[in-house]
């Protein structure tokens, strides 16, 4: 079990306790194939189906449009390069320069990219982006829900796009923690983002979607899918989907108060310091900010070392050497860069313990270079 | 476009070849009493986090940034004005 003071839940949660629960029952109820049409084959087709009935009342959508895949970014390698097989038009995706890795990386092994620049809060103008669609060789549009990075909600809903030029949209950051946006041919979400277990993902695709599978197929339950279902932990996913759904008007709302808080004050009491990403229109439960004249990885180690755990994008810490391309794109301070995300249970004092212990940490780093 | 041949000669290059993120920034924060107010001054790094962060800092620290450029052999140069 994390500690309360885990502050980087946009990495990892905890099992969601509805999701330990599931999991455990389903371990003895679901480990047999659900396509055998034996009673224990059965029972196992039974919580795979129940899995999906949920997975999709918690989203608002079908459950035939829901697949789920062994990670996030196999959902979303699979929900992207799927229309852009399918599409009937070309191989260009147009997609914001903060996209995650995952996207990017499918558009490299796939299609062909064109990158659409941000503002400085990292929000993408759906303007330009649907502009840019129009080309005739762009034969899909990929938007992410909300930044992975920084926490701004992307305008999803307000893109307006040309007949048949379908969307893809990332939201692996936002899922089950605000309800999805609007317009989407193809999404994916990743189930340790909201306290399921690690390996599975969920890929939706819209019933009118033109979708044909990228990789091979195979002959499972769900045709989108390749590979024995893995029944336990789709269903653990899914109770803690509708667990995080149930709660999340609370959750949220407190949350985006305490992140308020860690804005305020960091702003306030580090010196040379630059808060990043939308103050408003973000994630409710992480921020991040970047510290000039420090490196983060020696940021991410003194906090440690004080128990505060919390993830760095810096340059400085990344075995490549290279900036973050979201930051990069942002325009903003890429070095000294640590990401805050809060568990579902963080309070003001864990937020306030990791406040006032900063502007000393930052300080010493500072003086260790002479600044 | 040359920070050299558009605006004053350059009062002073810093060459931050060898060092990584984020002691490129460090060395031009160190270094910009050294020049008058209205001088340049410029980072040669091959830092790839010095074209993001450089300008970042000028915005931060209320300097100019100038632009970039290439050193005499090559690597990238960051010039910036000072301001105050």
């Amino acid at each position: 079990m994390t500690g309360p003071r885990d502050l980087d839940s946009a990495s990892a949660m905890p099992l969601h306790p509805a999701a330990r629960e599931a999991f455990l029952a389903a371990l003895d109820r679901g480990y047999a194939d659900p396509r055998r049409l034996h009673r224990a084959g059965r029972e196992a087709r039974i919580l795979l189906d129940n899995a999906r009935e949920v997975t999709a009342h918690a989203l608002g959508v079908r459950p035939d449009e829901v697949t789920f895949t062994p990670s996030g970014t196999h959902a979303v390698h699979l929900g992207l390069l799927g229309l852009v097989r399918g599409s009937r038009r070309g191989d260009v995706v147009v997609h914001s320069a903060v996209e995650h890795s995952a996207v990017r990386h499918a558009v490299a092994w796939g299609a062909r990219a064109r990158t659409v620049s941000c503002d400085a809060q990292g929000r993408v103008d759906v303007g330009v982006l649907a502009n840019e669609a129009t080309a005739p060789d762009v034969g899909v549009v990929a938007l992410q829900a909300a930044n992975h990075e920084v926490g701004t909600v992307q305008p999803v809903g307000d893109l307006d796009l040309p007949a048949e030029l379908p969307l893809f949209t990332d939201a692996c950051a936002s899922m089950g923690r605000s309800p999805l946006p609007t317009g989407w041919a193809a999404a994916a979400g990743s189930a340790h983002k909201w306290g399921g277990p690690a390996g599975v993902g969920v890929l939706l695709v819209r019933k009118r979607a033109r979708w044909r599978n990228p990789f091979p197929g195979d002959d499972r339950v769900d045709e989108r899918s390749t590979g024995f279902e893995n029944v336990p932990a789709v269903l653990a996913s899914a109770a803690s989907l509708q667990a995080v759904v149930a709660e999340r008007e609370e959750v949220s709302a407190r949350q985006h108060e305490l992140v308020d808080v860690v804005r305020r004050r960091v702003a306030a009491e580090v010196p040379d310091v630059e808060v990043v990403g939308d103050p408003v229109r973000r994630l409710p439960h992480l921020v991040t900010f970047s510290c000039l004249y420090v490196d983060g990885e020696a940021l991410v180690t003194e906090l440690d070392r004080r128990g505060l755990g919390i993830a760095s994008g810096s340059a400085c810490t990344a075995s490549t050497l290279t900036p973050s391309h979201v930051l990069e794109a942002m325009g903003v301070l890429t070095h000294g860069n640590v990401r805050l995300s809060l568990q579902r249970d963080a309070t003001r004092a864990d937020v306030d313990a990791f406040c006032d212990v900063l502007p000393g940490v930052v300080a010493e780093i500072r003086s260790r270079v002479g600044m | 476009m040359s920070a050299e041949s558009s605006g004053p000669r350059i009062a002073l290059e810093l060459d931050c070849r060898a060092l990584p993120c984020p002691m490129p920034v460090i060395e031009l924060a160190r270094h910009l009493a050294d020049v008058s107010v209205g001088d340049l001054l410029a980072v040669v790094a091959h830092d790839p986090a010095a074209a993001v962060d450089v300008p970042a800092w000028c915005r931060m620290k209320a300097q100019d940034y100038v632009g970039a450029d290439t050193a005499d052999d090559g690597a990238p140069r960051f010039v910036v004005r000072r301001l105050t």
